[in-house]
């Protein structure tokens, strides 16, 4: 089963925010800044500032952060729904710019399919549950029959562990479960290499997570799909992801072979993630972070974590703080962390 | 403990009556709440957990409807009250936090506009009384009253959330009723919340009846938990009994089903199956289909609730055969 696999964890293959060359989607000092206000007052929000990062093969890299940390942002611009404002991204060594073609672009989109966060609105419900999966075979791959879009659908609902009569089903038949299998399986049904997933078990039921997150493992270790998996929740990172990046109001705070930032955070923002975890085994630690929102719109430079941060320096106020490896394949950025003092901002 | 009970809910159903049939959403549920004390109600979504709410605050629209049993709030029976005999119980005495402020507040009216609605609802206040008793509670929940004058969209989710809690206690009521108040809020904003909802329950000294689908998060806030399924009251007790020794399978598969970020890492298998479709429910045991460790009398015999032998002095009840029979 899949769950064996799951121990591999940060450890295998992957380890290091370098993973075996060539990586499957090299993202280059990614930056995209939004217009707001009016004439009057035009501000600048910066959503995503200067991000880099690497997704190998086979591998499930968790984009962790809370709302306004910009990583759906990243996603957005990863499935080209926006351009971004500077930097580049390479998929499977190509600039992603270089696909301009509807053929190029269509087989960049089967290749790194999305799924949503919300299995309600992400289905059309007027139509059966086949209608979107084979409309999508239609477009994205041509050169199947008819017949061999319905075997490939069917194929695809039995990996994510749907009976193929579902196919008929409409979706107000199905559980909320059944329609986030269903997001995966139509994104499957393209045969992709990368799965962008857009916090897929948020809006689920607890007892129903655990399932979708094993079947992610599943895509990984059998049908050897790498997952760029989004979410605020670091404890469901943990039990599937390999690599974590931890975000915070646009830039990269911390990432790493997702045990060894967990065991070991480096940055004071990981830190108090983890010390906000409810753990009804562990004593209740004491926070006074009241979680305010970050300030993105025309940043000043320097950390943007230092209102909230009990170590903050002179230099913090000054200077933006770049990522830097402090272990093997774990970078920081924090400036603290990167003078080798041992960071205790927040214990958990 | 009758006589220091604040509520008494007693064989409370609630029926959404439908063309098709009655649906019963809350079946035979009762339990007492102490002054001060905080309860923690859990389940997965659609298990009643939000009607009941709404039938102890009575707030329930056609076509929901109280079927059965009783509310009794204060001493009188809530149940079967006209909207003006509730006047003087809502928000004086009862007050409710929803689960999305955004949603909650009406977005083209000011914070301040909107908490003098509420007291002007409730009874008859000069000016100044109102804006006093509104920057206090604003201050209460840390929050400048400066932001009176504020838009719920001026504000962060996290201050949205606690304004409403500061309207909550706008009348220091005896019940807050939480649905969820945490959920749309990032984890440090969560926590900070859970806190600071504590402190002010100590400062205040009101009961709570807090609704959440995630069992971690009260685990070190509530006094007494309470788990539903399908309706039903599958579990009650002391949390920290129901934590360190879950007796129904249910409360336990619930608790194994969260990943940790602490500890060894364990593959998990969640819970099989869906929740019940409440218009066809299985024989027996509710849980019964999903249920690892059901035996044949479950199919059979709808459980009750049976009181667990716990340490002395303990009131827990679990529903599930297993209990009853003293079997674990």
């Amino acid at each position: 089963m899949t769950t064996d696999a799951l121990h591999r964890g940060g450890a295998g293959g992957s380890g290091g925010s370098a993973p075996p060359e060539p990586a499957l989607l090299k993202v280059d000092q990614l930056t995209r800044h939004f217009k707001i206000g009016n004439a009057l007052s035009r501000r600048t929000l910066h959503a995503v500032d200067d991000v880099s990062f690497t997704v190998g093969e086979r591998e499930i890299v968790a984009l962790a952060g809370e709302s306004g940390s910009g990583k759906s942002t990243i996603a957005r611009v990863l499935a080209r729904i926006y351009e971004p404002t500077s930097g580049t991204i390479a998929f499977g060594g190509r600039d992603l710019r270089t696909y301009k073609s509807r053929k190029d672009r269509l087989a960049y989109s089967g290749e790194v399919p999305m799924v949503f966060q919300d299995p309600f609105a992400s289905i059309n419900p007027v139509f059966r549950v086949s209608h979107g999966i084979l409309r999508s075979l239609k477009l994205h791959r041509p050169d199947l029959s008819a017949q061999q879009r319905r075997e490939e659908a069917a194929r695809a609902f039995e990996v994510v562990g749907l009976n193929p009569q579902m196919l008929e089903r409409f979706p107000y038949e199905l559980s909320g479960g059944q329609r986030q299998r269903v997001g995966f399986a139509q994104a499957l049904a393209m045969r992709p290499k990368l799965i962008l997933a857009d916090e897929p078990v948020s809006m689920l039921d607890v007892s129903i997570r655990i399932g979708l997150l094993n079947l992610m493992a599943k895509l990984r270790d059998e049908e050897g799909v790498s997952i760029l998996y989004i979410t605020h929740d670091i404890a469901s990172a943990r039990y599937v992801a390999d690599r974590l990046i931890v975000l915070y109001a646009g830039h990269i705070a911390e990432a790493g072979p997702i045990e060894d930032v967990l065991s070991a955070p480096k940055h004071p923002y990981t830190q108090l993630l983890l010390s906000a975890v409810p753990d009804p085994t562990a004593p209740l630690t004491e926070i006074t972070d009241r979680g305010e929102p970050p300030r993105v719109v025309d940043p000043e430079p320097g950390c943007r974590f230092r209102w909230r941060c009990p170590l903050a320096i002179e230099t913090c106020a000054r200077v933006t703080p770049r990522l830097s490896e402090l272990a093997p394949g774990h970078a920081v950025a924090c400036h603290v962390a990167a003078t080798g003092a041992e960071v205790k901002a927040f214990t958990s | 403990m009758p006589g220091n009970a604040i509520l008494e809910v007693s064989g409370l159903s609630v029926d959404y009556v439908l063309e098709s049939g009655n649906i019963r959403a809350v079946d035979d549920v009762s339990f007492a709440l102490d002054r001060g004390e905080f309860l923690a109600i859990v389940g997965e979504s659609g298990c009643g957990k939000s009607t009941l709410l709404f039938a102890v605050a009575q707030l329930l629209a056609p076509p929901a409807e109280v079927s059965g049993g009783t509310v009794t709030f204060g001493g009188n029976n809530l149940v079967g009250l006209t909207d003006k005999e509730l006047t003087t119980v809502r928000w004086r005495d009862m007050s409710l936090v929803m689960q999305s402020a955004m949603n909650a507040l009406n977005p083209v009216k000011s914070i301040g506009a909107q908490f003098k609605d509420a007291m002007q609802a409730h009874g008859k206040h000069t000016k100044q009384e109102i804006y006093d008793r509104s920057a206090e509670v604003l201050r209460m929940v840390g929050i400048d009253p400066v932001h009176l004058r504020s838009y719920p969209h001026q504000l962060s989710g996290g201050m949205r959330q606690r304004s409403m809690i500061a309207m909550a206690m706008l009348f220091t009521p005896d019940l807050i009723i939480m649905d969820e108040p945490t959920s749309a809020l990032d984890v440090v904003a969560q926590r900070a919340l859970m806190a600071q909802i504590k402190q002010l329950q100590q400062t205040y000294g009101f009961a709570i009846i807090f609704v959440t689908h995630d069992m971690s998060l009260v685990s070190h806030f509530s006094d007494r938990l309470m788990v539903m399924y399908a309706g039903q009251v599958y579990e009650i007790g002391d949390t920290g009994e129901i934590f360190a020794q879950p007796r129904h399978p249910y409360t336990k598969a619930l608790l194994e089903a969260f990943p940790s970020v602490r500890g060894p890492k364990v593959p998990l298998k969640g819970i099989p199956g869906n929740p019940p479709d409440l218009a066809r429910l299985p024989q027996g045991c509710r849980f019964q289909p999903r249920c690892p460790v059901a035996f044949e009398a479950c199919t059979e015999i709808a459980p009750e609730l049976y009181p667990v032998n716990g340490s002395a002095g303990s009131s827990g009840q679990a529903r599930c055969l297993r209990v009853k029979d003293g079997y674990r």
